[in-house]
């Protein structure tokens, strides 16, 4: 299961970090060789998007990767032989993160049936509440595959732990409003949102919008479990190298 | 938990989780409208004093004889102000801003009309307003940027994806996601998440509430078909909402741009090319791939250049309540040239979609019958686009001297 792998890691680690690719950007090739620089780099576990032409609440940095990724021609299909490969070769878990119109259109039974046997652990829909994802939530649980929810800033304690009710493995906890790859400020503001976040759950918390340096990642210990790493990674392949990223992924728990 | 805002298998609220306690407020705020005896009075007064309503209802009589069947009648939305049914939505929700005690809305625009409402509600009810437009757009529906911006709106062009309609829907969104504590998002049209076709639906149903009692005293009976084009489609729930417990045919026409068998059109409801989909905060009927990818759409006209459709009339296609039909880029530039020479009217080239199909369907029709075309908006804002349809020589020959001018 992967919340007991994450308490496994957690025993000999003060944070985890989990770390996001969108497929086919800015190639598959070279989003295979990203994976398996985070992998050295010690990742605890990853989430690979499959692109979507509207992601509503991904900022310009993801919003562009994954438009690029599209207009390069990839389709579903090449992301779940991507996926497979991946997760035959790498030992760490891998979530797929992507919008509930690709799941809906592969058919949302057939596309957890292609999780389970590929070994993939769970998946990330930011436009899929748990009131609309009926027939995901059951469809997930079948193959004990973990529906990862997302909290945010102006979930109250009662959304909450309602939305705890329906998540396995961990919660997503996004740092502030707004999309992805913006400023966050790792303020007094944010961890009494962590508090809160922490109350309402016994499952690990991970926290992900703007963390893009250590003194984010140091903040963020003991607070929560995992530290997600989105946005600037894309920004250092695309600026620098692939080598680069993980160079930055090492040094954000030296 | 309880799914909201359903219209049998389509609407829905498919929203990232921050936006979730806005979307609540909302919705009461509107519950609470709607169960205040005193608002939709107030929202009467402020469209009789502010805008143009009741809006009058045209008897056609030229092209009556021109196409010699039914009667045909003439819904006129142009006459709002700002030029279209967009105002009825617009000042509606800018009550519920008030209500809500927010200072900033903003919008997304395809024509325009929806921006230009939107800045209009926000310099009277003194909002900060943001536009978002597609890039196309903005080129194509110039007049209507100007005067945004002359209003006091920022108009903000939108360069991602098919830079037109739905990518200035989710432009608006991202900026909505950031700033929803002082913000509110004015949709255009009776799509998104719920509770915005149920809520945009609510105040365009002004038209039908209208029109059924402007026939009825003109005639005497109702009329055998209502006709409204469909870009998002609030402009037809506004028609089709007066007469939905009638014995009357509602008729829906989508762009069919350069033809259904072309790939380049945005026909959600008639066309092979839509399927069942999740985008954009609703379920509908989707232009996209078999991976779900949205397709590229075209029309002539922009405020119909859009991938999805209203969850509530996909209910009634499915339903067999309403029909759906398409018409062609240049069906509607010539549906534009009758309504000018016959009548003197000058229909936005949405709204020509509506005429288009009447026209076509008007003469098979019994001289007992009427049919009505809802003109959701007036044709000023199209002058670039229907001067080159028209190959005008002489606007051409101003242009190049005011160009001249500028560059003097
Ligand atoms: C004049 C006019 N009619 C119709 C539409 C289409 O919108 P709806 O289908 O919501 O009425 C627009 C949209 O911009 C418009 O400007």
């Amino acid at each position: 299961m992967l919340e007991s792998y994450l308490r496994e890691q957690r025993r000999h680690k003060d944070i985890l970090l989990m770390t996001h690719i969108v497929i086919g950007y800015p190639s598959l090739d070279a989003s295979f060789e990203i994976i398996s620089t985070m992998v050295d780099a010690g990742v605890d576990l990853m989430e690979l998007q499959i692109p979507f032409s509207e992601p509503i609440a991904d900022g310009p940095v993801i919003l562009r990767a994954n438009q690029k990724a599209l207009a390069n021609g990839v389709t579903v299909k090449q992301c779940l032989e991507f996926a497979d490969k991946a997760a035959k070769m790498f030992k760490i878990p891998f979530l797929l993160m992507t919008y509930y119109n690709i799941l809906y259109k592969y058919g949302v039974e057939a596309f957890t049936d292609k999780m389970a046997a590929m070994g993939i652990r769970g998946a990330i829909v930011p436009d899929l509440p748990p009131e609309e994802g009926q027939s995901y939530l059951q469809a997930m649980d079948d193959h004990k595959l973990a529906p990862i929810f997302i909290y945010a800033p102006t979930s109250s304690l009662e959304r909450m732990q309602k939305i705890a009710g329906y998540a396995r493995g961990f919660i997503y906890c996004v740092a502030r409003k707004g999309v992805t790859g913006q400023q966050t400020s790792f303020s007094n503001e944010l961890e009494s949102y962590l508090a809160r976040c922490r109350k309402s759950t016994q499952l690990p918390l991970a926290l992900g919008f703007g963390v893009k340096e250590k003194a984010d990642v140091d903040f963020l210990k003991g607070k929560v479990d995992i530290a997600v790493i989105g946005s600037q990674t894309i920004r250092i392949v695309d600026k620098k190298t692939i080598p680069a990223a993980g160079e930055f992924l090492r040094s954000l728990r030296d | 938990m309880l799914k909201r805002g359903y219209f049998s298998n389509f609407g829905g609220a498919f929203l990232p989780e921050v936006l979730t306690a806005t979307f609540d407020e909302l919705e009461q705020v509107f519950e609470d409208a709607k169960a205040d005896p005193g608002f939709w009075k107030e929202y009467e007064h402020v469209m009789s004093t502010y805008s143009c309503r009741p809006t009058p209802l045209t008897f056609a009589e030229n092209l009556t004889r021109h196409f010699g069947g039914a009667k045909i009648y003439i819904k006129r939305e142009d006459l709002n102000h700002t030029g279209a049914h967009k105002a009825n939505n617009v000042m509606g929700q800018g009550l519920l801003v008030k209500r809500m005690g927010k200072s900033r809305v903003i919008a997304e625009t395809g024509a325009g009309q929806h921006g230009v409402a939107t800045a209009t509600m926000a310099a009277r009810y003194g909002f900060d307003c943001t536009i978002y437009m597609g890039e196309v757009d903005v080129q194509r529906q110039r007049p209507n940027v100007f005067w945004m911006q002359r209003l006091g709106a920022e108009v903000i062009p939108v360069k991602d994806g098919t830079r037109i309609l739905k990518d200035a829907i989710n432009e608006a969104f991202r900026d909505w996601v950031s700033n929803m504590e002082h913000t509110h998002y004015v949709l255009g049209t009776a799509c998104g998440p719920h509770p915005f076709p149920e809520m945009v639906s609510y105040f365009q149903s002004i038209i039908g509430k209208e029109v059924r009692s402007q026939i009825l005293e003109a005639q005497g009976c109702l009329p055998k078909r209502v006709y409204a084009c469909v870009g998002g489609g609030s402009n037809a729930m506004g028609l089709f909402s007066g007469f939905l417990n009638d014995p009357v045919q509602l008729v829906g026409v989508e762009a069919g741009g350069h033809g259904l068998n072309s790939g380049k059109h945005a026909s959600r409801l008639c066309s092979q090319d839509a399927s069942v989909g999740v985008a954009q905060g609703y379920k509908t009927y989707f232009l996209q791939n078999s991976d779900g990818q949205m397709l590229d759409t075209h029309s002539i006209a922009a405020g119909l250049d859009y991938v999805g459709v209203s969850p509530i009339l996909a209910d009634l296609k499915e339903n067999g309540r309403a029909r759906f039909e398409a018409a062609t880029d240049s069906e509607v530039v010539a549906a534009v040239d009758l309504a000018m020479r016959k009548e003197g009217l000058i229909p936005a080239l949405e709204s020509a979609h509506a005429f288009a199909r009447a026209f076509q369907e008007a003469a098979e029709m019994n001289p007992e019958d009427s049919l009505i075309i809802n003109q959701s908006g007036r044709g000023d804002k199209d002058i670039f686009t229907v001067a080159d349809a028209f190959n005008d020589p002489a606007w051409q020959q101003f242009i190049k001297q005011k160009a001249e001018q500028y560059n003097a």
